[in-house]
């Protein structure tokens, strides 16, 4: 098992100028290795919808990479997002998903079929041309620039040490991190994108 | 009587420099997928369920693209969340064309799926335009013009003689 921050940390190094979308589970420890922010989009209070925008990041800016920190209860949620990713198959978009089997944002509750499908596989299934799963933060750090250089749309399923948040995720931000509106602005800022 | 083309529809698309439709066909839309597959200047974001489309469009969006959404009334409902924390809490322009499912001028609808429609869409303070006929077209470049102006979602209610674009027929 790895712990998210020392994955993302290991991500941030080969991040370059990544637009880089997290949600509500990984937002905060996102924060803490980012050497970017103006280029960082936490998604939260969407109901698994961040695989979407950054679906949606990524046709609209082919050249630039897009990082996607998914929660694998997010993507429960949004599981058709696979689907709709892999029929458009936007080669800059990087799906990381970091499998901890609960939802940590709502007091450690097992998701649904904790432990018995593979998110790897699933992407496979639904059409990624590649997807990888990591338990060993020193195998994937030894792959992670290969992965990030390769054509999209990748998936990387880490599994990682569940990390319990106590505070409701809906009334805090963690320290580092916009509101979502203002990150939205940012973004689009540092894309050169005017708003409206 | 007079109906909408789909020719029509994808004009006012093309004359508001839209660059996606993000959509999940559905029976009153079918002919206007089919003609959309067929237009090279729009680029289809098709989905598996409704409440991506806002998400797709709000990404679109922020990477400078203009998308237009294109649903029924139902995934409307089914998307509730995604036009709350997305579609109206990020505060950018969006146009969500939803084909109008059980909307009638002649009388009570059986239909609960037209009868929720207005009162959710006034719930939310989301503004919208009926288009009944070709020459109501101009409501869309309204609405684009609406949702520019307030970086807000607004709906344009595609009514009755939408059933035209299953049939042909106008």
């Amino acid at each position: 098992m790895i712990l998210q921050r020392d994955l993302m940390a290991a991500v941030a190094q080969q991040r370059d100028s990544a637009v880089v979308v997290t949600t509500m589970g990984s937002r905060g420890d996102w924060a803490q290795v980012s050497s970017t922010p103006q280029r960082d989009l936490p998604v939260s209070g969407a109901m698994g919808k961040a695989s979407s925008m950054a679906l949606g990041i990524a046709l609209a800016q082919p050249d630039v990479k897009v990082i996607l920190f998914d929660g694998d209860g997010s993507l429960l949620m949004n599981l058709g997002a696979l689907i709709a990713i892999a029929n458009k198959a936007p080669g800059n978009l990087y799906h990381f998903v970091m499998e901890n089997g609960v939802y940590a944002t709502t007091g450690g509750q097992p998701i649904p079929g904790q432990g018995r499908f593979s998110m790897a596989k699933l992407a496979l299934a639904s059409g990624y041309p590649a997807a990888y799963e990591f338990d060993d933060l020193e195998d994937f750090s030894t792959r992670a620039a290969d992965i990030l250089s390769q054509r999209g749309p990748v998936l990387v399923c880490a599994k990682i040490v569940p990390e319990v948040e106590e505070e409701s995720p809906g009334t805090t931000l963690p320290p580092g991190v916009l509101p979502m509106r203002q990150a939205v602005r940012e973004v689009q800022k540092a894309l050169g994108v005017s708003p409206g | 009587m007079a109906g909408i083309s789909p020719e029509t529809l994808v004009d006012e698309f093309k004359k508001n420099d839209v660059t996606h439709v993000v959509c999940l066909p559905d029976s009153e839309t079918n002919w206007l997928y089919l003609k959309l597959q067929d237009e090279p200047s729009l680029d289809l974001v098709p989905v598996c369920r409704e409440g991506e489309t806002m998400p797709i469009a709000a990404g679109l969006s922020i990477g400078g693209k203009k998308p237009v959404v294109l649903i029924q009334n139902t995934g409307m409902f089914e998307s509730g969340d995604s036009i709350r924390g997305i579609a109206l809490d990020l505060g950018l322009p969006m146009v969500m064309v939803i084909g109008y499912r059980g909307w009638t001028r002649k009388g009570p609808t059986p239909d609960s799926a037209a009868r929720y429609t207005e009162p959710i869409l006034n719930a939310w303070g989301i503004n919208y335009y009926l288009m009944e006929r070709d020459e109501d077209a101009d409501r869309i470049s309204l609405a684009f013009e609406e949702a520019s102006r307030t970086s807000r979602p607004v709906a344009v209610l595609v009514g009755d003689e939408y059933h035209a674009f299953s049939t042909g027929k106008k």
